[in-house]
């Protein structure tokens, strides 16, 4: 009959203001500044360096291959190889960067710098209430502003990280397998080639492995 | 009292001049609807309330309405390619000055056909005296003033029709 | 004591102009009426502005504005010192005399409307015989002031908005004068008081209003929608739609002459419904008997903040009507049933007392109404698009 959508439809938007004073899925309204919402945990806005430890410097994973300078599309990513080496997670002598620079006002958040970094060293952060006065430097975050550590990291994306951490954790232990393979079998050719002194291999052998193992034990 | 009439007639006459003499047509209409209030004033003054208000709601709020839509409707409103003024204003001088003293004329013999003393200009004329009148005696012009209004608004009505016809 | 609290206005009135000598008091005292008009009417313009915002905001999920004042009460006063401060901008081929008149002309009929309303007991400004009709012919002259605003403007948009505007409101215009014209046949007389009193009677403690007699119901629902055609307000506001012709006819005002519009707009709103109180809801009286100890301006200003809440409650509700669908409604569908309405309330008062013209009456308007629905508001079903040049 005519009017009676227009009956239901008074009764809809009456139920919403009289809802809106007593239940929150008839107000969803969020008041900005005083509340704010939950982020979900794949937010993502402007990326940062991950670093392990406590010193900044030191743990930062980065290793200045420059492979996300080259794929960001808008070319944000500037860096500056370092000319000596210092010692990665692994023990190995790395170059780092001495000068990485995002320009957050030209980011655009796609996240491919974090999808092809090798060594999750650029992650995504999730702070947006970066607005500044100051409009040409203030936007353009250099090394130290952008490192931030692992437990920050934890505290963003936990499932993220943790599975970070686990695939690191994986091929570190990898790495001591094929670094101690690698040893014993350097052994094994330093024990072959010490064979001719017979009388010396046999106690060789058996001191090698000795040797060996508190070396790796250290290396950890 | 005879003051509150004279400013009336002013405004009345002016509205009228106005709706003369001004070049831009919309104008001329906004200045009709002036003389048409002054009018209504007029009425009011003389107590009879029923014309006063009939008067403001057909005149100015049909009427004026009426008249502007057709200005805007049609070219009007564009500044007309020759003269504004007429080419005989003679002509006009005469018809206008036979039309007043005609008025004038009855005017003045309606005034003679009151008995002598009458001081009050009208006597008080309710709504409900003029609808009983419109009930009693004048029930004739009322229904063929009824059938005449019934015939324009078909023929309206049948115009529109046509028109939307006509182009299909 | 009750009594005193009724007529504390006229009371307060008579006692202010006591002070002036006897010539000059009765002009005073139309005078002290008019400003109390302009006084009180502006400031209940602002708390429906207040209430239209926070209910809207309210009835679409969110809240209105809230950081003006505490909850947001002080918006109005922002409001306003944002329209007093702007830069009032003429465009340079507008016309600038009618540009400026439209605005003022629009404020001083809706104010003159409120002369003849009776606001409380002995409250009317002027206590005319014709007083209906003063209100309509008042009412008719407004939209003049529309088509006076769209045309001077010389801005195209401005102008259809102002002709749509103008027709709706033309074409509104006779179902809210026939509607309104069943309850002048019924109680005889054009004159606002007799008509409140001829509502303020109470049987069993409920009152006489007309909205409670069938043709009366039907009469105000005819009128409601009449009304919020003539205000140009939602569902019906396509003149001034936001959406589609930027505001329409006042698209090139801005500043004081924005807000005096506004003002206008919704200073009608109240007037037309306090039209509608007056003729169907009684105007200042009680709606039981036992309440009447509250004064009976209280009852009215009451009456119309109700109207305006649902005023504001169906803006919320219903989507803008096209300008045919509009234009059909009035022609096909309200006019034809505000006829009717006319004959039944005729026949309501030939009938007598008595159960039977209740019964009468109002089975013929709800078959009226079904019958009307179905064949007035039928869709048209489109065949193939003709098109039609202009000359």
């Amino acid at each position: 009959m005519l009017g009676e959508g227009i009956l239901k439809g008074l009764g809809e938007t009456a139920r919403n203001f009289a809802g809106s004073f007593v239940s929150k899925e008839r107000l969803t309204t969020i008041q900005y500044p005083e509340e704010r919402a939950e982020p979900i945990e794949a937010t993502r806005d402007f990326p940062f360096l991950v670093y392990d430890g406590n010193d900044w410097e030191a743990g930062l994973r980065c290793v200045a291959c420059q492979i996300c300078e080259k794929e960001c599309p808008p070319k944000c990513i500037y860096i500056v190889k370092s000319t000596d080496k210092k010692p990665d997670a692994l023990g190995k002598p790395q170059i780092y960067p001495t000068r990485f620079d995002i320009d957050i006002s030209v980011c655009m958040s796609c996240q491919i710098c974090v999808e092809v970094c090798p060594f999750e060293a650029i992650k995504m952060d999730t702070e947006f209430e970066l607005s500044t006065t100051d409009r040409f430097g203030g936007l353009l975050y250099d090394r130290a502003q952008l490192a931030r550590s692992n437990e920050y990291y934890h505290s963003i994306h936990p499932t993220e990280a943790a599975e970070v951490d686990a695939r690191l954790a994986e091929e570190k232990v990898k790495a001591d397998e094929k670094a101690k393979a690698a040893a014993a079998a350097a052994a094994a050719k330093a024990a072959a080639a010490a064979k001719p002194a017979v009388a010396a291999a046999v106690p060789a052998s058996s001191e090698e492995p000795a040797t060996k193992k508190p070396e790796a034990e250290t290396q950890k | 009292m005879s003051f509150v009439l004279y400013i009336l007639a002013a405004l009345t006459v002016a509205g009228g001049l106005a709706a003369v003499l001004l070049k831009n047509t919309v104008h001329c209409a906004l200045a009709l609807t002036v003389a048409f209030a002054g009018l209504a004033l007029l009425f009011l003054e003389l107590d009879a309330q029923f014309a006063g208000f009939a008067q403001i709601l057909i005149y100015i709020g049909a009427v004026a309405i009426l008249v502007v839509f057709a200005i805007l409707l049609t070219r009007g409103s564009e500044t007309p390619k020759g003269s504004a003024y007429s080419h005989s204003p003679l002509v006009g001088l005469v018809i206008a000055a036979c039309v007043f003293a005609v008025l004038g004329w009855a005017v003045l013999h309606s005034t003679a056909q009151l008995p002598p003393g009458t001081t009050s200009a009208t006597p008080t004329v309710t709504v409900a005296d003029i609808g009983n009148a419109l009930m009693t005696r004048y029930v004739l012009p009322l229904e063929i003033v009824a059938l005449l209004l019934t015939a324009a608004l078909i023929g309206a009505v049948i115009v529109a029709m046509h028109e939307k016809e006509g182009s299909r | 004591m009750i009594e005193k609290a009724d007529q504390i206005f006229v009371l307060l009135g008579h006692w202010l102009v006591s002070f002036l000598p006897a010539a000059l008091q009765q002009p005073a005292l139309v005078l002290l009426a008019v400003v109390a008009i302009i006084v009180t009417f502006p400031a209940l313009f602002a708390i429906t502005v207040l209430l239209e915002r926070k209910g809207l905001g309210r009835m679409q999920n969110r809240y209105g504005p809230n950081r003006v004042g505490p909850y947001g009460l002080f918006q109005p006063v922002a409001d306003g010192i944002k329209s007093l401060t702007k830069e009032d901008i003429v465009p340079l081929s507008a016309d600038a005399v009618v540009h400026f008149l439209a605005p003022v002309l629009l404020v001083v009929v809706v104010f003159m409307g409120y002369a003849v309303l009776p606001i409380g007991r002995n409250m009317t400004l002027v206590n005319l015989d014709a007083g209906i009709l003063f209100f309509f012919a008042i009412g008719a002259s407004s939209e003049l002031s529309v088509f006076m605003a769209g045309w001077s403007s010389r801005n195209k948009y401005s102008l259809l908005g102002a002709m749509r505007a103008v027709a709706q409101m033309i074409s509104y215009e006779v179902p809210l004068l026939m509607s309104s014209l069943a309850v002048v046949m019924i109680t005889g007389s054009l004159n606002a008081n007799r008509i409140v009193d001829a509502q303020n009677q109470y049987t069993y403690g409920l009152p006489h209003w007309y909205i409670f007699t069938p043709w009366g119901f039907a009469g105000f629902l005819l009128f409601a929608v009449a009304a919020t055609a003539e205000t140009n307000r939602s569902p019906f506001d396509l003149p001034e739609g936001e959406s589609e012709l930027v505001a329409g006819y006042f698209t090139e005002y801005s500043g004081f002459k924005f807000a005096l519009f506004f003002l206008g707009e919704y200073v009608g709103m109240m007037g037309i419904s306090g039209l509608g109180t007056t003729l169907f809801l009684g105007g200042y009286s009680a709606p039981l008997q036992v309440l009447g100890f509250v004064p009976s301006w209280a009852w009215f200003i009451g009456k119309i903040m109700l109207s305006m809440c649902v005023f504001i409650w169906v803006r919320g509700t219903l989507p803008r009507l096209r300008q045919d669908q509009l234009m059909n409604f009035a022609w096909k569908f309200v006019l034809p049933l505000s006829l009717l309405n006319l004959f039944v309330a005729a026949a309501w008062r030939f009938m007598g007392q008595g159960f039977l013209r209740w019964v009468v009456c109002s089975a013929v308007l709800l078959i009226a109404y079904v019958v009307m629905a179905r064949v007035g508001m039928k869709r048209e079903h489109f065949g193939p698009r003709s098109y039609r040049y202009a000359e």
